[in-house]
């Protein structure tokens, strides 16, 4: 899909600058917007070395799974299917975590092993199981903190307050999380609604 | 909405002290473990140089060539109807299937209308609270190889439509257009 909408913008630019006579002006910004993206790549080295640091000794301290702990109770009510003290729910709990200090890679192989969890689970089947579901739910929409590269970004742009929008990123993010978490119940109450029927 | 304004000016700040504190509490050789977390973020910079350079050119070629503009004519009524600004339509599209795609439009946008415009804040909040649907699914449902998906694709993009739609609020409401 990626590959369709990258190809289709560059092709359509392209066959649109040749009916309007504006294939100067792509020649310059094929140029000038790699020369962009190299730069705004290595402006962002600045933030994600300072925070990945800041990171590595909050882990090191233990402090990330002292939010895992502090998550526990909340993920167990949103999980009502895993069984108390499953490795699943501390995978899911790690995972939400990473996901919220935006440690995306850490927080991959987190869910992975989450999934893993939950297919066992579900007996080894290939189709989703309603856990599966709402861990993904919550993934699309995780919960963030601080969002480092979008303020570096801002940063390069030379924004008078680049991270002005960590508030507004915190609430967007939160109110989207509990809104995934009912649509997914909402999905939910409509399977099981309709297994009744039959 | 001032404390919304508080968080953005303080939560970073706070956030250095009690880790620092909280690691030199714990005996964790701050500096040391510091400088090794680091090395990782020289790693992801330089990881996400091909993404963007990638994306840029393709939406710059799309940009420079007229046709954003005329696509722009054709989305904006729409957008008008129901109040959404047309310029970050694309970008709600693209940041449901590819989160470095989505990475180079908001950099696009930041850099053509300035990072502290009305487009530019609501680029950047849209970037950083949601993650990629599509990806998410791919990754996870595909490394444990389940194949039948349930209701996670509909779920996974109703709930990005709804986190676009707050983020539009959240951003009028806190900086006003």
């Amino acid at each position: 899909m990626v590959n369709v909408i990258w190809v289709m913008m560059a092709v359509i630019g392209i066959v649109f600058a040749a009916a309007n006579g504006t294939m100067d002006e792509v020649n310059k910004a094929v140029f000038e917007s790699a020369k962009e993206a190299v730069t705004i790549s290595i402006g962002m080295i600045s933030i994600l070395v300072f925070w990945l640091g800041l990171m590595a000794i909050a882990e090191r301290a233990g402090l990330l799974d002292r939010a895992a702990r502090l998550f526990m109770p909340l993920v167990r009510r949103l999980f009502p299917e895993i069984p108390p003290g499953h490795p699943a729910l501390g995978y899911i709990v790690s995972n939400m975590v990473a996901n919220m200090f935006g440690l995306g890679n850490a927080a991959t192989p987190m869910g992975i092993k989450a999934m893993e969890q939950l297919k066992k689970l579900n007996g080894g089947r290939d189709e989703a199981s309603r856990s599966m579901v709402t861990f993904l739910a919550i993934n699309t929409s995780s919960i963030t903190l601080i969002p480092a590269t979008v303020i570096s970004i801002r940063m390069t742009y030379g924004s008078a307050a680049p991270g002005e929008i960590i508030g507004t990123t915190i609430v967007a993010s939160t109110i989207s999380t509990i809104g995934a978490v009912l649509i997914d119940r909402y999905y939910y109450w409509k399977r099981t609604r309709k297994g009744r029927k039959r | 909405m001032a404390i919304v304004h508080i968080l953005s000016v303080w939560l970073i700040p706070a956030l250095i002290v009690f880790i620092l504190l909280y690691g030199t509490v714990k005996k964790v050789p701050t500096y040391e473990a510091f400088v090794e977390g680091g090395k990782e973020g020289i790693e992801i910079a330089f990881s996400l140089i091909p993404y963007l350079v990638g994306m840029l050119v393709s939406v710059a070629i799309f940009r420079a060539s007229g046709a954003l503009d005329a696509m722009m004519e054709v989305i904006e009524p729409i957008a008008d109807a129901i109040g959404l600004p047309a310029e970050v339509v694309p970008l709600a599209a693209l940041r449901t299937l590819s989160g470095t795609a989505a990475l180079g439009m908001t950099t696009d946008l930041i850099a053509t209308y300035g990072p502290d415009s009305f487009i530019g804040r609501l680029a950047s909040t849209i970037q950083g609270s949601t993650e990629t649907t599509l990806y998410v699914l791919t990754v996870y449902f595909g490394a444990v190889g389940v194949k039948k998906m349930g209701d996670a694709l509909k779920v996974g993009i109703l709930a990005d439509i709804l986190s676009f739609i707050v983020s539009v609020f959240i951003v009028l409401f806190v900086f006003g257009r």
